[in-house]
């Protein structure tokens, strides 16, 4: 696991030479291979922040601008903003999002915590067997339990038009997250919970009291990763929300609302910008837990 | 852990506490299991025999629906070509593109952070804003894409509404959201022995002889990983798919209306967008499940392969 935010590599130690020298050869070549790297750099880097910038631009030009293919924006229409907040339904979706994403993020890390403590600590028969079956189930294509699902959720228990049925199934466990903290928890000495036993405490106190305060950083890691799917699902939504447009969520609702705006590209990038900000907010206060989480996913197996 | 054979009567209340406890660790995931993978697994296998449309009761036809979906349903070609096209070509871009990222991110020096996040944060865009932000970008009349292009004086395509670049511009869509892959790459490039380096540079071996027979050995388990989970995700695309084809056709109605999913020419139509349009447009949902099921064998084939300690998935002591 990395402790820096980004792995780094050791600096290399700087050698010093004079011109003409085979040192100063060298570090001619290093110079141009400097040069050549980071131009490389700069062009990926265009490739990935232009759509970025492009979007913003458009989403403060003015409604006639934004349909010319202009790049720069004649004047700053900020009221474009405004205009994507005060649309029916716009401040609800945000709501539903929010709720979805902040209840779905509570539920899934309680769940997931006794779980993945058994699953990591405890040898019991069939302990393969269940992770086994927790990696299928996170392999499987949501679309391929929906059906039977929905007709639970829309005809026995008539919830169908509201946030539940995304919310609900997320108390009992994502198997996702089970993974994540699993291979998490397997990184803390178990020197640690066997010295809190001896010491009487209970289990149930072990994996409050020390293991998770020490599992601090893979909770936040799953944490983070259930709040961007939470935030990002539009299957979910579209399956059990379409037919109550107040219960639609910020990803759901973005799409209808460039169909209802088909023309004005500029309130629809606004409102692209708004979906797009908290995300990018969230990770710019929780890089180290989320750059984290990617790693462990990746390579610690 | 092997109970022995006639344990005292404490031991054996000792271990059959152990037993609960466990059990109430893993309650959650149990109950979260059955209820929301096991039961409808099954009542698909039941559906997927059935005449069902949502209103009246189930019907028992046999095969049919299953003759239907794999042999005269007219979308079921397209939509598998659809996503094993996307399967095979996405990934393999996004491992080679990703794995250039992470090598590229390992020799910047000056700038490094700024670099790494830049080429990160596409990926926490979420699928339907990088989606809606790609239609615009790539809109063939007004978009900024084909405006730089035009004024270098290359013609650009017609992307997202032309049934042969459709598929292209998902993919380019996919190779922008590349961050996670980058990241993971590059926690295995650095995880490279320094010292194999060096005695391959005593070998005498130049910059590719040093790709060639020291990194590519020891990042192949993770070069792996990433070619089979991105397997089983392309194989779920819908999102992505599904709105560009949308918004890309111009269809001023809002989500839940009857649409032919696939736009252009069903070019962009993906297995699971079949499902839901059987299922939830066409309330064909008799063979909807059958799909669901074909689906399902497919992904369970690949996480299969996944299972095998060469992926790198599950750790050794297990």
């Amino acid at each position: 696991m990395t402790t820096t935010t980004f792995p780094r590599r050791p600096a290399r130690a700087r050698t010093p030479g004079t011109a003409g020298t085979p040192a100063a050869r060298a570090r001619r070549t290093r110079l141009l291979h400097w040069i050549a790297v980071h131009a490389v750099a700069v062009a990926a880097a265009l490739f990935f922040l232009l759509p970025f910038v492009f979007v913003f631009l458009t989403s403060v030009m003015t409604d006639d601008q934004a349909m010319s293919g202009e790049l720069w924006p004649h004047e700053w229409n900020w009221s474009n903003y405004t205009a994507v907040f005060t649309t029916p339904g716009f401040l609800g979706w945000w709501r539903n999002s929010l709720l979805y994403a902040g209840l779905g993020t509570l539920f899934t890390v309680c769940s997931a915590i006794p779980v993945a403590y058994a699953l990591a600590r405890f040898r019991f028969r069939g302990r393969r067997t269940a992770m086994l079956l927790v990696i299928s189930t996170m392999m499987l294509p949501p679309q391929v339990v929906v059906i039977p699902m929905y007709l639970v959720w829309a005809q026995q228990l008539h919830l169908t038009g509201s946030i539940w049925p995304l919310v609900v199934p997320m108390a009992f466990g994502d198997a996702y997250s089970i993974f994540l903290l699993r291979q998490f928890l397997l990184t803390i000495p178990p020197e640690y919970v066997e010295s809190a036993k001896v010491d009487g405490c209970g289990e149930l106190r072990t994996l409050l009291r020390i293991v998770v305060p020490m599992a601090r950083p893979g909770i936040a890691a799953i944490a983070l990763f259930q709040f961007f799917y939470c935030w990002n699902d539009y299957f979910g939504p579209q399956i059990y929300t379409a037919q109550n447009p107040a219960a639609w969520t910020l990803s759901y609702g973005l799409e209808s609302f460039k169909s209802a705006h088909s023309v004005n590209w500029n309130l629809t990038m606004a409102a692209t910008m708004l979906v797009m900000a908290p995300v990018i907010v969230v990770f710019f206060f929780a890089q180290k837990a989320f750059v984290e989480g990617v790693t462990l996913t990746g390579v610690k197996g | 852990m092997a109970a022995p054979s006639s344990p005292a009567p404490a031991l054996r209340r000792k271990h059959l506490r152990e037993r609960l406890r466990i059990l109430g660790f893993l309650s959650p995931w149990l109950v979260g299991f059955s209820v929301f993978f096991g039961y409808p697994l099954i009542a698909t296998g039941y559906f997927s025999f059935m005449h069902y449309n949502q209103i009246e009761q189930p019907a028992f036809v046999g095969l049919r629906n299953w003759r239907y979906v794999l042999t005269q349903m007219p979308l079921f070609g397209p939509a598998l070509w659809n996503t094993l096209w996307l399967v095979v070509v996405m990934v393999a871009l996004r491992v080679v593109f990703g794995l250039g990222i992470g090598l590229l991110v390992t020799k910047v020096k000056s700038g490094a952070g700024f670099f790494r996040t830049a080429f990160y944060l596409p990926y926490l865009a979420p699928p339907v804003a990088a989606t809606v932000a790609f239609v615009f970008l790539l809109n063939p009349a007004t978009g900024p894409v084909n405006e730089i292009l035009g004024a270098l004086g290359v013609p650009g395509p017609e992307w997202f509404n032309d049934p042969s670049w459709a598929k292209p511009s998902l993919v380019l869509l996919s190779l922008w959201g590349i961050g996670d892959l980058m990241v993971i790459f590059m926690a295995a490039l650095l995880d490279v022995p320094r010292e194999q380096y060096e005695a391959a540079e005593l070998d005498g071996a130049g910059a590719w002889g040093k790709f060639r027979y020291v990194t590519w050995p020891s990042i192949t388990p993770i070069v792996l990983f990433a070619v089979v989970t991105g397997v089983v995700q392309t194989m779920q695309y819908y999102t992505q798919a599904l709105v560009a084809g949308k918004l890309a056709s111009g269809v001023s109605v809002g989500p839940g209306s009857v649409i032919q999913p696939g736009y252009p020419d069903h070019s962009t139509l993906t297995v699971p967008q079949l499902i839901y349009s059987l299922g939830f447009q066409n309330f064909n949902t008799g063979a909807a499940c059958a799909l669901s099921l074909v689906l399902f064998a497919i992904a369970m084939a690949v996480t299969t392969l996944l299972m095998r300690k060469r992926a790198g998935l599950l750790p050794a002591e297990d």
